[in-house]
C-alpha cells in the first residue's frame, strides 16, 4: 500500500507541476485509487461477484481569480497533461470571482494525525460468500413468513486518497470500509413487506455478527406485516435512531456555507440564536480513531478539529469551506467536503421510555421521498412505522405522510433517546418531537 | 456517413492498441462451458459543465470517463470485473476474474462480427463542440438576465449547462459487435424570490439527446428562465397544503413521474423474476382503469431517455406495459429475459462500465385519452391540481410510492384556486391507476431533465402523461 501511496502522491505532484508549467497562479489537485470486492448471495446461492477498481484524479487551477476544473479516471502521464490543459482552457472562460482561491496557507494541516482508518480485509470470494450466506440464512430461517429475499451482500473497499495544493501542502492516507447487509421479504394474508439491516465499519473485526444482522433484518421485516393507514390529524412523533440522522443532515444542509451565502436556507442569520431546546448539544469530531467519517484534513487541506455546532440549543458554528467563508466574510470551519462524525447528546431514556412518555403517537422507522425544502424548512415525507397507544406499540402503519416545518420540528424536540446503537457515522438516539401533521385516511 | 462502429473503434480501441483478436480472446475466457451469457462493454465519455451564479460564470469543469466492464452469467449467477485501463492485459485479467464464478474449462471460440445496425435516433456529432465557449457563456448570461428580468423580487439565479458525449462499444457472447454514440445536453435554472423576508425557490430546465442548439431553438432556454421565476413568485403566495385523502388532478408532462414510481419500477423484469414486486405474477390482470395505457419507449428520436441500442446491444423498442388497464408486459434485460423465457425488450441499462446492467426504464408515459383538460378540472368539487414535481420513490414490494409536488393549487368548486406549498403525495402503486377516472387529450412528455436511481446507479430517463384525474390520493400537507 505504501508503494501505491507514493505513486498516487506522484500523480498529485505531477498535476501541480504541470499546472505551474502552464502558467497557473495556484492550483489544487486530488487523486484516489480504490479497489474492492463485492458479493451478493440470494436464496442461498451466489448471485453476483464483483471486483471493483476505481481511479480518479482531479485538478482545479486558478489564473488570478478565475478558476477551471477537470477530472478523469485515467492516471497515465498523458492523461495528467491533458487534464491540466483542459482545466486551464476552462479557466480562460470563467469570470473573476473575488472569493475564489485556495484556503489560507496558515490553515494547512501540519503533521496530520494518523486516525487508524486503514484495516484492509484479505477475504477470499469463497469466504465472503459464506459470510453473506450465513447472514441471509439466519434471516430466512428466522420465521416461516420470511418467504423471499433480495439477498445478503458483503462489500469490502480499500483505497488511497491524496490531496495537494500550490501552498506546498500534500497529504494523503489509506483507508478501508467494509459492510455486511441483508434484505428479506415477508408475507402474510395482508401482503408483502421488505426491510433490511446492515453493519458498516473501517475494521472488519468490528462488524456485527452475520447472524445478528440477518435476525434483525427478519424482525424488522416481520414487524411491518399487517400495516394499516392512520386517519389524518396531528400527533407527537418519534423518529427512530436509524432515521434521526436524516434530520441532522437536514440541519447541516441548512447551515452549510453554500446555502447561507445564496440565502437559500431556513436557518439564515441564526448564529448565536436558539434553534433547538436548551438541552441540545450537537458536536462534530473529525478525529475519532477508526471513525467512519474521520478525516485529519478537509478537501482543501485545512486541519480539522472537534467543535460544537449547537450548544445549549444555540447555533455555535456554520459549516464552511474557504469560498463560502470569504463570501460570508469569515473563516473556513474546515468543512470543505462536508461534516465528519456528528453526534447529539442523549438523555437517559431508551426507546421504550420515549414511547411511554409519548403515550399516544407515531413512531417513524422509514421515510420516503425527498420532500424537504431547504429554503423554507417545509417538510413533507412519506412514512412507515408504528402507532403507539398507552405507551406500547399497537400496530404497524404505512402509506401516510408526516409534515411540518423543520424550524418547529427542531424547537419541538422533547428528548433524544440513548438507543445510539445504529450503524454509520452519526451518533444519535431516537428523536421525540412534540407534534406533526399526519396525512392518511 | 461513417458507421458508428468504425467511429467507436477509432475512439476506444485503436488508441489503446486493442485488436479484434484481443476481444475474441477475452470473450473466449468469459465463455467457459457453464456460462450462458457474457459481454464486454467499452465506454469513453466526455462531459463539460458550466455554472453561472451571482451573474458571473464561476465554474467550469471537464471530465473524461473511460474503461471496460466484463461480465459472465451462469444460471442466476453473475461475475463482473472492470478496469479503467483499456489494454489487452487488463482485458484478460478482468475476463478471468469475471468468469471465476464457474469452473474453468475450455472456453468457447467466438468470432466477432458487426451486429445489424438499427435506425439512428440522434446525431453522432459531439455536443461539446456544437457551440464555441464564448457562445456557451453568452447563453448562460442570457438565461440569467431573462430570469432576473421577470421580476425585481428574483434575487438569486443559478444556471447550469451540461453537454456530454458518450461512445460505447459492446461485444457479446453471440459474437455481435455493436456501438452507439450518445449525445446529451441539459440546462437547469434555479432561482430564489424574496419578499418581506419570505424566500421561495423555483426551478426549471430541459434537455435532449441533441446538440446545444436544442436549447436555443424556439428560445427553449429562455422559457426555462421564465418558468423558474414564475414558479418562485407563485410559491411566494402559497398557503399551507391540505393534509388528507382527496381527488388530485395531475397536470400533463413531468407529473408522469407518477407512472415511473407507481408502476414503472414494479414492472422491471428483475423484481418480477424474483417475485419481490407487488406486480409479480399479475400479467393479464386489471391493474389500472380501462382508460389507462402505459408504454415504455426507448426508440423515440432525440429524447433524453432514448437509446438506439441498450447497454447490452439490444435495439430499443416500444413496449406496452399496461393496455386499457390490463397488465401486458415487463421491461427486460438479456439476463432476466432468458431466465423468464421471454425476449429482451431493450431495457438493459447501466450507469457506466463500472456497473452491472439491469432492467431500467427509458421514456415511460401514458397515452392520451378523450377528456378536455378544462373539463377535468371543472369536474372536481374540491381537491388539488399539481403541475410540477420534484423526485419520487417507491417500495416495490409493498407497492407504496411517493412523489413530491413543487407547484400545486387548490381546486375549489371546479376552479383553480390559491397556490399551495409543496407537499408529498403518497399512494399504493397497484391501486392508484385503478382510481384514474378521467384521462386528458393533452399528452405531453417532460422537458428532458429526469434522472432515475436504482441500486445506486443513475441513468437519464423520460416520463410523460396527459392531464389525469385520480381519486383518493393522499396529500401530505400541514393543514389537517
Amino acid at each position: 500500500m505504501l508503494e501505491h501511496q507514493a505513486f498516487i502522491q506522484h500523480v498529485v505532484e505531477d498535476l501541480l507541476k504541470e499546472a505551474k508549467r502552464l502558467g497557473a497562479d495556484s492550483a489544487e489537485a486530488a487523486a484516489s485509487q480504490d479497489s474492492g470486492l463485492s458479493v451478493n448471495v440470494r436464496m442461498g446461492e451466489l448471485e453476483t461477484l464483483e471486483y471493483t477498481r476505481d481511479n480518479n484524479l482531479g485538478i482545479t487551477v486558478y489564473f488570478g481569480k478565475r478558476k477551471g476544473s477537470a477530472n478523469t479516471s485515467d492516471l497515465s502521464a498523458q492523461a495528467i497533461r491533458e487534464t491540466v490543459r483542459a482545466a486551464c482552457d476552462i479557466a480562460r472562460y470563467t469570470a473573476d470571482d473575488t472569493c475564489s482561491g485556495l484556503a489560507d496557507a496558515d490553515l494547512m494541516a501540519i503533521n496530520p494525525p494518523d486516525l487508524d482508518l486503514y484495516h484492509p480485509w484479505q477475504i477470499e470470494p469463497t469466504e465472503a460468500t459464506a459470510l453473506a450466506r450465513r447472514c441471509e440464512d439466519a434471516a430466512r430461517a428466522h420465521d416461516a413468513r420470511i418467504i423471499n429475499s433480495e439477498g445478503a451482500s458483503l462489500n469490502t473497499l480499500r483505497g488511497i486518497h491524496v490531496y495537494g495544493n500550490s501552498h506546498g501542502f500534500i497529504g494523503g492516507y489509506p483507508s478501508s470500509r467494509h459492510s455486511l447487509s441483508c434484505a428479506v421479504i415477508g408475507r402474510d394474508e395482508s401482503g408483502m413487506q421488505r426491510d433490511y439491516w446492515y453493519s458498516t465499519e473501517r475494521d472488519a473485526e468490528r462488524l456485527a455478527q452475520a447472524e445478528e444482522i440477518g435476525i434483525k433484518c427478519a424482525q424488522r421485516t416481520l414487524a411491518r406485516l399487517g400495516a394499516r393507514r392512520l386517519s389524518t390529524g396531528t400527533a407527537p412523533v418519534i423518529f427512530c435512531a436509524d432515521v434521526a440522522p436524516s434530520l441532522l443532515r437536514s440541519f447541516v444542509a441548512a447551515i452549510r456555507g453554500g446555502a447561507l451565502y445564496r440565502r437559500a436556507s431556513f436557518l439564515l442569520d441564526k448564529l448565536g440564536q436558539p434553534i433547538f431546546p436548551s438541552f441540545v448539544r450537537i458536536h462534530e469530531n473529525p478525529l475519532i480513531p477508526c471513525g467512519l467519517s474521520s478525516a485529519p484534513f478537509d478537501n482543501e487541506g485545512v486541519a480539522t478539529s472537534a467543535k460544537d455546532l449547537v450548544k445549549d440549543g444555540i447555533l455555535q458554528s456554520y459549516v464552511l469551506d474557504s469560498y463560502s467563508a470569504r463570501k460570508l466574510g469569515t473563516q473556513t470551519t474546515a468543512n470543505a467536503g462536508g461534516v465528519h462524525n456528528l453526534s447529539i447528546q442523549t438523555s437517559g431514556l431508551n426507546l421504550a421510555d420515549l414511547m411511554r412518555e409519548m403515550d399516544r403517537g407515531l413512531v417513524v422507522t422509514e421515510m420516503m421521498g425527498q420532500g424537504v425544502n431547504r429554503v423554507t424548512g417545509d417538510f413533507s415525507r412519506g412514512a412507515t412505522g408504528f402507532w403507539v397507544e398507552g405507551g406500547e406499540i399497537a400496530y404497524p402503519v404505512e402509506e401516510i405522510t408526516i409534515a411540518g416545518n423543520l424550524r418547529d420540528i427542531f424547537l419541538g424536540l422533547v428528548a433524544v433517546g440513548n438507543d445510539t446503537d445504529i450503524p454509520g457515522s452519526v451518533r444519535t438516539g431516537s428523536w421525540f418531537i412534540e407534534s406533526m401533521t399526519i396525512a392518511g385516511d | 456517413m461513417t458507421d458508428n462502429l468504425d467511429i467507436a473503434r477509432n475512439i476506444i480501441l485503436s488508441p489503446n492498441g486493442i485488436l479484434d483478436d484481443h476481444i475474441e480472446q477475452a470473450l473466449g475466457l468469459l465463455c467457459m462451458p457453464d456460462v450462458d451469457l457474457a459481454d464486454i462493454y467499452f465506454q469513453h465519455s466526455r462531459l463539460e459543465s458550466w455554472v453561472l451564479e451571482d451573474g458571473i460564470v464561476k465554474e467550469g469543469a471537464f471530465s473524461i470517463e473511460k474503461g471496460v466492464g466484463l461480465r459472465a452469467v451462469s444460471g442466476e449467477k453473475t461475475g463482473f470485473a472492470y478496469s479503467d485501463d483499456i489494454d489487452s492485459l487488463h482485458l484478460v485479467e478482468a475476463a478471468r476474474a469475471a468468469s471465476s464464478i464457474v469452473h474453468s474449462g475450455q472456453g468457447r471460440r467466438i468470432a466477432i462480427r458487426a451486429a445489424k445496425s438499427s435506425r439512428p435516433l440522434y446525431t453522432g456529432e459531439d455536443p461539446l463542440l456544437s457551440l464555441d465557449r464564448e457562445a456557451k457563456i453568452g447563453l448562460l448570461r442570457r438565461v440569467d438576465e431573462e430570469a432576473r428580468n421577470q421580476d425585481p423580487r428574483i434575487n438569486q439565479v443559478i444556471v447550469s449547462l451540461v453537454a456530454a458525449h458518450e461512445v460505447v462499444l459492446i461485444a457479446a457472447d453471440h459474437g455481435g459487435l455493436s456501438a452507439d454514440i450518445r449525445p446529451l445536453v441539459r440546462m437547469n435554472v434555479s432561482v430564489i424570490a424574496e419578499q418581506d423576508g419570505r424566500r421561495e425557490q423555483g426551478g426549471s430546465g430541459g434537455g435532449a439527446r441533441e446538440l446545444l442548439h436544442f436549447l436555443l431553438d424556439e428560445e427553449r432556454c429562455l422559457d426555462y428562465a421564465r418558468d423558474a421565476s414564475r414558479q418562485a413568485l407563485i410559491n411566494l403566495e402559497a398557503v399551507a397544503a391540505p393534509a388528507g385523502t382527496m381527488t388530485v388532478v395531475l397536470g400533463p408532462g413531468w407529473p408522469g413521474v407518477l407512472l415511473h414510481e407507481a408502476v414503472g419500477h414494479g414492472l422491471e423484469g428483475d423484481f418480477n423474476r424474483k417475485g419481490s414486486s407487488a406486480f409479480a405474477g399479475r400479467l393479464g390482470e386489471q391493474v389500472a382503469s380501462s382508460l389507462c395505457t402505459v408504454v415504455d419507449d426507448g426508440a423515440m428520436p432525440g429524447r433524453r431517455g432514448s437509446l438506439r441500442i441498450d447497454d447490452e446491444g439490444t435495439p430499443t423498442q416500444r413496449t406496452v406495459l399496461i393496455e386499457n388497464g390490463l397488465l401486458k408486459g415487463y421491461m427486460q434485460d438479456r439476463h432476466n429475459a432468458r431466465l423468464m423465457g421471454v425476449a429482451p425488450t431493450g431495457n438493459g441499462r447501466r450507469e457506466s462500465y463500472a456497473h452491472l446492467p439491469m432492467p431500467r426504464m427509458t421514456n415511460t408515459y401514458m397515452l392520451a385519452g378523450q377528456s378536455d383538460p378544462a373539463d377535468i378540472i371543472a369536474s372536481v368539487g374540491n381537491g388539488i391540481y399539481a403541475v410540477n414535481f420534484g423526485g419520487g420513490q417507491v417500495d416495490i414490494t409493498s407497492g407504496k410510492f411517493v412523489f413530491s409536488a413543487s407547484e400545486a393549487y387548490l381546486i375549489e368548486k371546479g376552479k383553480i384556486g390559491r397556490p399551495v406549498k409543496g407537499a408529498t403525495l403518497i399512494g399504493n402503486g397497484p391501486e392508484v391507476l385503478t382510481r384514474v377516472t378521467m384521462v386528458g387529450n393533452d399528452l405531453q412528455l417532460d422537458q428532458g431533465i429526469g434522472v432515475c436511481g436504482k441500486e445506486g446507479q443513475s441513468v437519464p430517463v423520460g416520463v410523460g402523461q396527459p392531464t389525469l384525474r385520480v381519486e383518493q390520493l393522499t396529500v401530505g400537507g400541514t393543514n389537517a
